[in-house]
């Protein structure tokens, strides 16, 4: 659950860097809160003359309703489709005009809009950002939902349908959560669903989740704090308040055994998915298991890729991560077969390497190579300021959860101060042999 | 713009807390104008040459203590000798599978360990070594960079590993619509024989043969000094990076002299339109290519069919986009590309559509590649070069970003003020000059049409729209297997 915010909140760096941290791991930070609920976070880099407004909504598929799953995707489509003031088309028409770009994305757990322009435009962002926010209803139609529900359709079958072992994934969630649990069902959605989708359910969906006290608004870039910050009264100030939204209630997500199933694909390769439920984003255990995750199979020397993939050969790819979520997450290995070599044998080394790791614990040096790359990427995405996973996007990821914007310092500190232990003890604890999923992916017989 | 002075005092108020009712509706009728347009001022480029005369181009850039160093060497795919198509790939994903004293499991374990990371590979165009590492790091990583790109040992072991893994990539690559597409698109057009017919990494039959001879062959007639150019972009100065690269660089001397390059030789244009149905039962998507033979980077035209590419299908609000997605809901998306190298690769327009609307999906992409024809407006003309131009900052914002643009420079060998002269050239471009490029490089009577999907489905429908010989295939036919 999010802690509430501060009405306002002045802060810099509150936890001191180690000595050997260079200083860019601050991103200094003005937050707000309108009026009206909407959380405000600014922060000014001006290297390049470009500005990033980010909008985040707490809203994804963990809030829909079974039969209606897909729909907070379908929805977030119909945010770039016009609302009272901006005709349909012109909201792709006047940023790209602008020499600026635009995208959204829904997770299980949030959707997010970026606008990224040069900052001579800001405004102009602001501008299409609040219509949609104020005013999206007044001119939808149940056309434009058609139109964008055969958009996504299209989205489905090439990103699951046709692409090759596309339906994994979708497989995998429904075995690893209880069926009534929100994390159960693709973000996507199911086909029939997306069908069954109405003019009416976007109504609705709107007054519940897109008000702006259900929301945060990062503007990052090469801005002026003070004219940014009227303008964002400005803007924003005049939508009206929506109700409190209750969080997500899911219910208790415990696997009880090892669960199998095999399906088929028109795929030449068998694929083995290795999955476990483990703590949710932020929890005790989640950094240890992302760098548990590089331990296994980050790089050629990591354990399962050394023994697969470079000395036995038997697999064409491994991969381990940490699936973090709000509500719970999942540990995930993917590998895939090498011609000849089944899903059994790989499971076979697979599983002498966990228990390996649980046994003996990995060596100082794995650990130290896998927190070194961790903390290196932590630099690298200090460049970005837009788009997804740029500084505007990490500002509202950690807003979201609950902290402070500038977690950046005590996130990194998460995973520099882990030991050998703590990765044997989140190896033992969480990837437990006889509470897991196991699903291969087939070769469908030869057409 | 200037602040409306209504607003300044209702920002105090809520900065101190004070809860405001929402305030009475502001003016929306239309979109508020833009500022000036911010003028991108980039770093220079400071150039030096180590004492074997390979050129460093460095350029500074403080905000994150990183900093990618690349090795840059006019050698690609292009290069490969006939026969042996994917030895210039091959070569470059070899150099860090064992490189001076250290083997392949060494030099991952010490670049991993610095935070680093080191990537080898080529392009049509060229070959590149690019190393990106926290600066405190930098000199161990470097060194680890020298032997990988000078002093590569090629051992047995690891060419027949990758070997397996690129055949592995080949069977795999057939499974994917949206992998097939391409391939045998380039395959149709340039042929067999031409290089730009074949992927980089080549195919079955010429990786099957590969020797670790032929990789110390391309290596040592192509690595070398006088093809070669370091850049740097990232968190440091030349005081601080240039001895460093002396010493690493410095004392690398050519074995023999440097080959010519050979342009790929331009293919000839298709001679009328041909539609080829690549079979994969049950696909719920059909993949579908269209286009010929574009430019190469070198042309005259290079700012115009930027332009027109932008109109056509270049953005989200091109017009492939906007008919095929946001009209008819076909498609995810479409897109057009000139795909421009040192020869002429292809002018490539593409989507994946729902199965059951292939045919409706073809007949649009041919109204509009006929349309782009007829002049474009005023306004269309403004949206498009504004989208370039203005975003053009937005290609420079981190160092892997800057760093590309340089290698650009280099391997097109565009001019030192191209940067500058960018936005100047975009805005010459003309309505008559779009039309006149749209006449010359879009001409749909003799596009090569590649659908790569659900046969027994689909065929009826394509051949109903009489777009001319049609031909049925496998996958392994289309790709020449």
């Amino acid at each position: 659950m999010r802690r509430p915010i501060l009405l306002v909140l002045f802060a810099l760096l509150t936890v001191p860097l180690g000595a050997q941290s260079p200083a860019p791991l601050q991103v200094p930070f003005q937050q707000f809160k309108l009026a009206n609920g909407l959380n405000v976070i600014l922060h000014r880099d001006p290297s390049i003359p470009l500005v990033a407004v980010n909008l985040w909504y707490y809203v994804g598929s963990a809030n829909e309703k079974p039969g209606r799953t897909g729909f907070a995707h379908l929805f977030e489509h119909l945010m770039f489709e016009g609302s009272k003031h901006v005709p349909e088309g012109q909201f792709d028409l006047l940023l790209e005009g602008a020499g600026g770009d635009n995208n959204g994305s829904t997770s299980n757990d949030r959707t997010n809009y970026v606008i990224d322009v040069p900052s001579n435009a800001l405004e102009l962002a602001l501008y299409l950002e609040s219509d949609r926010m104020g005013y999206l209803l007044d001119t939808m139609t149940p056309q434009r939902v058609d139109g964008q529900r055969d958009v996504v359709k299209n989205e489905r079958r090439q990103s699951y349908e046709n692409r090759p072992y596309g339906m994994a994934s979708i497989e995998l969630d429904k075995m690893l959560w209880p069926p009534t649990h929100p994390y159960s069902w693709p973000t996507i959605g199911y086909m029939e669903d997306l069908t069954a989708a109405s003019y009416s359910d976007v109504v609705e969906f709107f007054k519940k989740y897109y008000t702006p006290n259900n929301a945060s608004l990062v503007i990052a870039g090469d801005i002026d704090l003070d004219r940014t910050r009227a303008l964002v009264e400005k803007y924003f100030g005049e939508i009206a308040r929506g109700t409190i939204v209750e969080p997500v209630a899911p219910p208790a997500a415990i696997l009880t055994d090892v669960q199998k199933k095999t399906i088929t694909d028109k795929v030449s390769l068998p694929r083995l998915y290795m999955a476990w439920l483990t703590p949710r984003m932020y929890a005790p255990g989640d950094a240890a298991l992302d760098i548990t995750a590089s331990v296994l199979a980050g790089g050629k020397n990591s354990r399962l890729y050394k023994r697969l993939v470079y000395d036995m050969q038997i697999a064409q790819d491994v991969s381990a991560f940490q699936q973090s979520g709000a509500l719970g997450s999942s540990f995930l290995i993917v590998a895939t077969a090498r011609s000849g070599h089944t899903a059994a044998e790989m499971q076979k080394v697979i599983d002498e390497e966990i228990e390996r790791l649980q046994r003996d614990g990995p060596e100082p040096r794995e650990v130290q190579r896998a927190i070194n790359q961790m903390e290196a990427s932590f630099y690298q995405r200090m460049e970005r300021v837009g788009g997804f996973g740029g500084k505007a996007d990490q500002l509202n990821a950690f807003a979201f959860a609950g902290g402070s914007p500038d977690f950046f310092a005590e996130d990194l500190a998460r995973y520099t101060s882990l030991t050998p232990s703590d990765i044997q003890s989140a190896a033992v604890r969480w990837l437990p042999a006889d509470r897991r999923v196991e699903l291969v992916v087939e070769p469908e017989e030869k057409r | 713009m200037t602040l409306s002075s209504r607003l300044a005092p209702l920002a105090c108020a809520l900065f101190v807390g004070v809860s405001l009712t929402a305030q009475s509706p502001i003016e929306r009728s239309k979109p508020p104008a833009l500022g000036p347009t911010p003028q991108l001022k980039l770093p220079a480029i400071q150039k030096s040459t180590l004492s074997n005369g390979v050129p460093v181009w460095l350029v500074e850039a403080h905000e994150v203590p990183m900093v990618q160093i690349s090795l840059l060497l006019k050698a690609g795919a292009g290069d490969d000798p006939s026969g042996k198509f994917g030895l210039a790939s091959l070569t470059a994903a070899m150099l860090d599978e064992g490189a001076g004293s250290r083997s392949a499991l060494e030099i991952a374990d010490e670049i991993d360990f610095l935070g680093a990371s080191l990537g080898t590979s080529s392009s049509f165009d060229a070959s590149t070594v690019r190393l990106g590492v926290p600066v405190a790091r930098m000199g161990p990583a470097l060194t680890v960079m020298a032997d990988v790109a000078l002093r590569p040992t090629f051992p047995e072991a690891e060419l027949e590993r990758l070997r397996q893994e690129r055949l592995t990539d080949l069977l795999q690559a057939r499974d994917d619509a949206a992998s097939v597409a391409p391939m045998a698109f380039a395959r149709l057009l340039f042929g067999p024989s031409n290089r730009y017919g074949t992927g980089v990494i080549g195919t079955e039959a010429t990786i099957k043969g590969f020797t670790t001879s032929d990789l110390n062959a391309f290596h040592s007639a192509w690595f070398q000094p006088a093809n070669a150019t370091v850049i740097v972009v990232g968190d440091v100065t030349a005081t601080s990076v240039v001895p460093l690269l002396e010493k690493q660089f410095g004392s690398w001397r050519a074995a023999g002299a440097a080959p010519r390059r050979t342009a790929v030789p331009n293919a000839p244009q298709p001679a009328q339109r041909q539609i080829v149905i690549v079979d994969m039962p049950g696909a719920e998507q059909s993949q579908i290519r269209i286009g010929d033979v574009g430019v190469p980077r070198s042309t005259p035209d290079y700012f115009t069919l930027q332009v027109l590419n932008t109109i056509l299908g270049g953005s989200f609000t091109s017009r492939l986009n906007q008919n095929l997605r946001e009209q008819h809901g076909y498609s995810y998306g479409a897109s057009s590309r000139f795909d421009m190298r040192l020869s002429a690769g292809p002018f490539i327009a593409g989507a994946g559509v729902q199965t059951d609307k292939t045919a409706e999906a073809l007949r649009e992409f041919f109204n509009e590649l006929t349309a782009i024809g007829k002049p474009v407006s005023a306004e269309e003309l403004t949206k498009a070069k504004n989208y370039l131009a203005l975003g053009f900052p937005s290609q420079f914002e981190t160092i892997s970003d800057f760093s590309a643009q340089l290698e650009q420079l280099v391997v097109y060998g565009l001019p030192d003020n191209y940067f500058a002269d960018y936005v100047k050239n975009l805005e010459a471009v003309t309505a008559d000059a779009v039309m006149k490029a749209a006449a010359k490089y879009i001409q749909p009577q003799r596009f090569l049409v590649v659908v790569v999907g659900d046969r027994k489905v689909i065929d009826p429908g394509i051949r109903a729209l009489n777009l001319g010989m049609v031909r049925t295939m496998s996958v392994q036919e289309a790709l020449g297997e």
